[in-house]
């Protein structure tokens, strides 16, 4: 009896292994076709010349790098350039507003009322359709429009002006939307951080007399750091795909001499308009090693405090894997 | 109040066996005005904010219910009398297909979040509870991938799209949520706190196929997290723009970000401004409105996903 129990088992086991592969078929078969194929072809079309004058077809004929060569001696360093400062603007701002919510929300003495209220309120802009906040702030800020009049109305200055024709103006717009955007989120994840910090360490720290800032300095922050980098690197990877808002703002221009234009909108000005898909390829490409590197950054950091344990660690976790695979089937 | 003043309290009672008594109780004096000044820095800096993100929205809905002329004339708190006015000039603008434009975002929006939750639950249940040959390559993987973004293979997909004759259809804005790393790990985080594996074993033995096991046990177990990842995908797909703006071509397709940038190609100057912001307000505020009813059911779920535990 017992015996053919545990054969019955064996039997079970081999054939529910087998169920993992099946219910991964779709999500890998689509995955396939609709990412990986599509990313080859890109990563192929950048070593051709391929494009279209009006209903002219020109290529694909093979050209080895020249479009990379093109693309950097053409914008994409100014593009890369100006995605990089839009993107300061905004995480300057934003991680240390955010810090400092994370610390006040989670602060027992300060002992905070409607910190839900608040919450709510800061997340909501993260929800907003990106391209309608773009183009509602390019009305907002239009030289006729309401903070062109309320500024006036208050005095605060004395004629009518167009932000879209200041450089820094624009780039300051964009950064403030992206702030909005994006601050509510990262003090949520802030926060979930330090409330992981233990209790018992900032009690101790105030039985010892240390105060806000230097509880702060000394605590917080360096326990805060994992994730504080990963909030900073995955707010990278979004900054290097910024469109919708600055392409919405600018009409698709990029304001003055395209000096707001990122990298996502060379690459759709390139797809969409010019057609020229060989260079948009080589543009993609360029952005795909630098995400690439980027979530390596990200993957890597999450794994070091694996990395960091000692060996004997190490073995007894890999024993309790082992132990933990062979209970389940 | 008084459960701020608790801890001073606690420090003071430790201290007390030191013969300086008098001291101390000026030090708790002390600190209690430096809390009640922090305090009122702290609840300025959080009604700054709230203004900050609460005044574009407010200008929006104000200037839907003005009419062109008004807008034009300048900004004025008070709501105007145009609402309806506006909304049925965007509605019966044969240039803007409003209605149309409505029915494909939310057509779009739910077919994305459906296909995205219910594959994405059954791809982390296969990794939650059967232990095959690469499983930890294969979520690794999965890991990798998460972090690439889409955008950067759409060239490719649109002339692959084009091979294929599904330009300006929906298919390729659909499909592809099959596959959404993000939610996938989102859900096998999920399970991996929730789901105990002998749960499956007992369905078992009651004879139950693996598949009416993730539908009748696992799937009603992922409710939570499903709910959670079904705002997330509905939002995402809702505002989404850069790959359906590639996409689509007929001004039918269209969804609602395609009319707002389509409005732009447009001279701003013959612009009917309130029908703009009614335009944008059916764009936003209705998100935002249900945001406001689940506010904190999908606070708690941002954490619960995007912070590895």
């Amino acid at each position: 009896m017992d015996k053919r129990m545990k054969i019955n088992t064996r039997k079970k086991k081999m054939s529910y292994a087998k169920w993992g592969y099946i219910l991964l078929i779709p999500f890998f078969v689509v995955f396939i076709i609709f990412q990986f194929i599509p990313l080859m072809q890109t990563f192929n079309y950048s070593f051709y010349e391929y494009y279209s004058i009006g209903l002219t077809e020109i290529g694909p004929n093979f050209v080895g790098i020249s479009n990379y060569i093109k693309i950097f001696q053409g914008s994409i360093l100014k593009y890369a350039g100006n995605t990089i400062i839009l993107w300061i603007l905004c995480i300057i701002p934003q991680m240390s507003i955010s810090l400092l919510l994370a610390v006040w929300f989670t602060d027992v003495r300060l002992h905070l009322r409607a910190t839900g209220f608040f919450k709510t309120i800061i997340y909501m802009p993260n929800l907003v359709m990106a391209a309608a906040f773009g183009m509602l702030f390019q009305m907002l800020f239009a030289s006729n429009g309401p903070i062109v009049d309320l500024l006036i109305g208050w005095g605060w200055i004395k004629e009518s002006f167009n932000i879209g024709q200041s450089v820094w103006g624009t780039r300051a717009v964009i950064a403030l939307m992206n702030f909005l955007m994006w601050f509510g989120n990262t003090t949520i994840l802030l926060m979930a951080g330090v409330m992981g910090i233990d209790n018992t360490v900032y009690e101790a720290a105030t039985i010892d007399g240390s105060g806000p800032f230097k509880t702060f300095f000394h605590i917080t922050m360096p326990l805060l750091m994992p994730i504080f980098i990963y909030v900073l690197i995955t707010s990278l990877i979004g900054g290097v795909q910024l469109f919708d808002v600055a392409q919405l703002f600018t009409a698709g221009s990029g304001a003055v001499n395209g000096s707001s234009k990122t990298l996502m909108m060379y690459l759709y000005k390139l797809i969409g308009t010019s057609r020229n898909y060989g260079e948009a390829g080589a543009v993609s490409v360029v952005l795909f090693v630098v995400t690439a590197f980027l979530s390596f950054m990200v993957f890597a950091f999450t794994h070091r405090n694996e990395n960091k344990l000692s060996k004997k660690q190490k073995r007894l976790i890999k024993e309790y894997r082992l132990k933990e695979d062979t209970q389940d089937d | 109040m008084t459960s701020t003043t608790k801890p001073l309290a606690n420090n003071a009672e430790l201290n007390s066996n030191q013969p300086m008594n008098i001291k101390i109780d000026n030090d708790a004096k002390k600190a209690k005005t430096v809390v009640i000044i922090r305090k009122i820095v702290v609840y300025l800096v959080l009604i700054l904010l709230t203004i900050l993100c609460v005044f574009p929205f407010y200008i929006l809905i104000v200037n839907c219910t003005r009419s062109n002329f008004e807008i034009q004339q300048g900004f004025s708190f008070t709501f105007g009398n145009f609402f309806t006015y506006n909304w049925n000039t965007l509605f019966d603008d044969t240039n803007i297909p409003m209605t149309r434009a409505l029915l494909n975002s939310l057509f779009i929006s739910l077919c994305t979040a459906t296909l995205s939750v219910y594959f994405s639950s059954l791809t982390a249940y296969a990794f939650h509870q059967y232990n095959f040959k690469g499983r930890n390559i294969l979520f690794t993987f999965v890991l990798l991938i998460m972090m690439v973004p889409t955008t950067i293979s759409s060239l490719g997909l649109l002339t692959l799209c084009a091979q294929y004759d599904l330009l300006d259809t929906y298919y390729p804005l659909i499909l592809p949520a099959i596959a959404s790393p993000i939610t996938v790990f989102y859900m096998r985080q999920y399970l991996d706190s929730v789901m105990p594996k002998e749960l499956v074993e007992a369905a078992r033995v009651d004879g139950s196929g693996e598949l009416s096991i993730f539908h009748r046990i696992v799937m009603p177990i992922l409710k939570p997290a499903m709910a959670v990842q079904f705002i997330f995908c509905f939002v995402g797909s809702w505002n989404n723009y850069f790959f359906p703006a590639l996409i689509i071509q007929s001004t039918n397709m269209k969804t609602i970000p395609l009319i707002i940038a389509g409005l732009q190609a447009s001279d701003p100057t013959t612009f009917d401004l309130g029908k703009v912001y009614m335009l944008m307000t059916i764009a936003i505020i209705p998100l935002l409105l249900m945001y406001l009813l689940l506010s904190k059911f999908i606070i708690k779920g941002v954490t619960l996903g995007s912070v590895k535990g």
